[in-house]
């Protein structure tokens, strides 16, 4: 098996270690040791890929309702309780849409379009922790795959706008992939300020290293500006607004979704949801201390007299940690909503001029100051 | 065999099949779209390859830079001067891509007596995994320190090559004809458009 992963495994931390429970529950079975990994390895997966659909649910159900909230409307409230289902029934509906492919359009990169958008970004859950060991992969470069992988997006962009055979497709995709390129810059540049700290690019470590002080050990402290790059990146990234450039529907339609519609259409729409949730996600690991509460849980059992190491004890931390990883992540998507439905739209030059003059050198001072500090006070930024 | 390496053989399969065949598809197809995107499929399973040498830290950063800025940018070249236009043909085009065929064979045969005659060393040295990076990070910044910064002056002076080629206005004549410079592209005073230019005449209402 590759390599890459389960660095976790072996150095034993504390916490919850589900796979090795199951493997020695398997293995108790009966079951080869190869065979219990090989029954382990879907699971994680497969979790991870129903909440994050089920998380796309929910973004959707709040963007909705925080839509109308803010225009004064009352939003969905038939499909269930509070319209809750309203999500589920607008899935539904996009299913059994004729899937079209438009005439004259190129059939095969018409259908590739929207994979290779949907692909990476479901990918880059892999290193996503919702615990020290509640993640699919403790992979080395973490952090980075992520970058890497998000960079393959622009590909299926202009592979969907070019073979649409439509200018405002076209059109769509390429500002996509000028957007994307811009933005990745300073989002790396932010996210190397906080490896910088950390000393590694492994997400776990990451978050192990803003836990100690409780709230007041996040980086959002020590990285209040790489904070801010690093939203309005992820906001750019992610096509949202004030940021929507390649579907801005007054100019372009939809963009590079103009022909698209049924499941295809619906893989754009679930890519974009998906990039939202993750991207919170990363924000709050980086930046909010990921699973970590904040109060640390430590101090409380301290403080109650029981060991941290009791079974009963290990379920609760790792639900708070998931809880607060959650809560922390849809904070976060609140308020993108939130920029949503109350920012207008910058033209295509405020863009390229935020990425490239303002967002670009303040992030390389942002890093040059880290390193500075990190020279100057070990203590306080990781030495 | 364990199923780890029964995978690890399957990935590698795969992962060169789709490399070889991407690679021909590359050079032979007509559609220059197609082989642009197919360039970027290659460069994706010589990133997988890398991973599977548990190279984790440069199939990452293969992806980023090869597909996501390289490829990207061809791409972007390609489709923003994506004109129809028939080629003309070329005289003696059978003689030339039977030339540059031999040649192609003739550099595989070298390298495939290369790859054959060579003593490799097996199995190699063992795999470094999670410290990859770190044993990166030292090597660029000691031994291997001016080739680095080398690689970087070269992208410098690129950048500024094509700045000073995009930006005709900073020279009077053309960098590249000698001519004087076409005025028409050079970058204008920005004008709002709504603000009269004169007393009675808004711009946009008199503009034909």
């Amino acid at each position: 098996m590759l390599s890459t992963g389960l660095l976790g495994a072996a150095i034993a931390p504390p916490g919850l270690d589900l796979q090795s429970s199951f493997l020695d529950l398997a293995e108790g079975m009966g079951l080869t040791p190869g065979a219990a990994r090989l029954l382990w390895l879907p699971l994680p997966m497969v979790l991870v890929l129903v909440g994050a659909v089920v998380g796309v649910l929910v973004s959707v159900w709040l963007e909705r309702k925080i839509s109308a909230a803010v225009q004064q409307r009352i939003g969905p409230e038939y499909a269930g309780a509070l319209g809750v289902l309203q999500p589920l029934a607008d899935g539904l509906k996009l299913v059994f849409k004729e899937d079209i492919i438009p005439a004259r359009a190129d059939a095969l990169l018409f259908s590739l379009g929207p994979v290779l958008v949907v692909v990476p970004v479901i990918l880059s859950w892999l290193v996503v922790p919702f615990g020290q060991n509640l993640l699919i992969s403790n992979v080395g470069v973490g952090i980075f795959l992520w970058i890497a992988l998000s960079s393959i997006q622009p590909i299926g962009l202009l592979m969907s706008g070019y073979s649409s055979n439509n200018k405002y497709s076209l059109l769509g995709g390429l500002r996509a992939a000028a957007q994307s390129i811009s933005y990745e810059i300073p989002l790396a540049l932010a996210v190397l300020a906080v490896v910088m700290m950390s000393n590694s690019l492994s997400t776990v470590d990451i978050v192990a290293q803003q836990t100690g002080a409780g709230i007041f050990s996040w980086n959002i402290w020590r990285q209040p500006v790489g904070f801010v790059i690093f939203w309005i990146c992820a906001l750019a990234e992610c096509e949202r607004l004030p940021f929507d450039l390649p579907e801005a529907e007054e100019e372009l339609v939809a963009g590079y979704q103009t022909e698209y519609s049924g499941m295809k259409f619906a893989l754009f729409y679930l890519g974009s949801y998906i990039n939202l949730v993750l991207s919170a996600l990363l924000v709050s690991v980086l930046y909010l201390g990921g699973w970590s509460f904040p109060v640390p849980v430590e101090w409380i059992t301290g403080w109650l007299g029981v060991s941290p190491d009791a079974p009963l004890v290990q379920v609760i931390t790792g639900s708070i940690g998931i809880v607060s990883t959650i809560l922390k992540a849809y904070l976060l998507v609140f308020f993108a909503i939130l920029l949503r439905w109350t920012t207008p739209r910058v033209r295509i030059d405020q863009l390229l001029d935020l990425g490239w003059k303002f967002l670009l050198p303040i992030a390389l001072v942002n890093l040059l100051v880290t390193a500075g500090l990190k020279l100057a006070f070990p203590v306080a930024f990781g030495g | 065999m364990s199923i780890a390496s029964t995978t690890q053989q399957i990935c590698f399969l795969v992962l060169s099949a789709t490399t070889v065949i991407g690679s021909l598809g590359v050079v032979l197809l007509p559609n220059i779209v197609y082989s642009a995107f197919l360039l970027g499929g290659v460069f994706l399973s010589v990133a997988g390859l890398y991973l599977l040498l548990n190279a984790s830290f440069v199939a990452a950063a293969q992806i980023l830079v090869y597909v996501g800025a390289v490829n990207v940018l061809i791409l972007f070249a390609i489709m923003l001067v994506n004109k129809k236009e028939t080629l003309a043909a070329i005289p003696g085009l059978l003689v030339r891509r039977l030339l540059s065929g031999a040649v192609c064979a003739g550099l595989f045969a070298l390298l495939l007596r290369v790859a054959f005659t060579t003593p490799w060393a097996l199995p190699g040295p063992t795999p470094v995994g999670e410290e990859a990076t770190i044993r990166i990070g030292e090597h660029l910044f000691t031994d291997y320190l001016l080739p680095f910064e080398l690689a970087s002056v070269l992208l410098l002076m690129a950048m500024i090559g094509a700045i000073v080629l995009a930006r005709r206005d900073v020279f009077s004549t053309d960098v590249i004809t000698g001519e004087p410079a076409d005025q028409g592209l050079i970058e204008k005073d920005r004008t709002p458009l709504l603000i009269e230019t004169s007393a009675n005449a808004p711009t946009l209402l008199t503009k034909p």
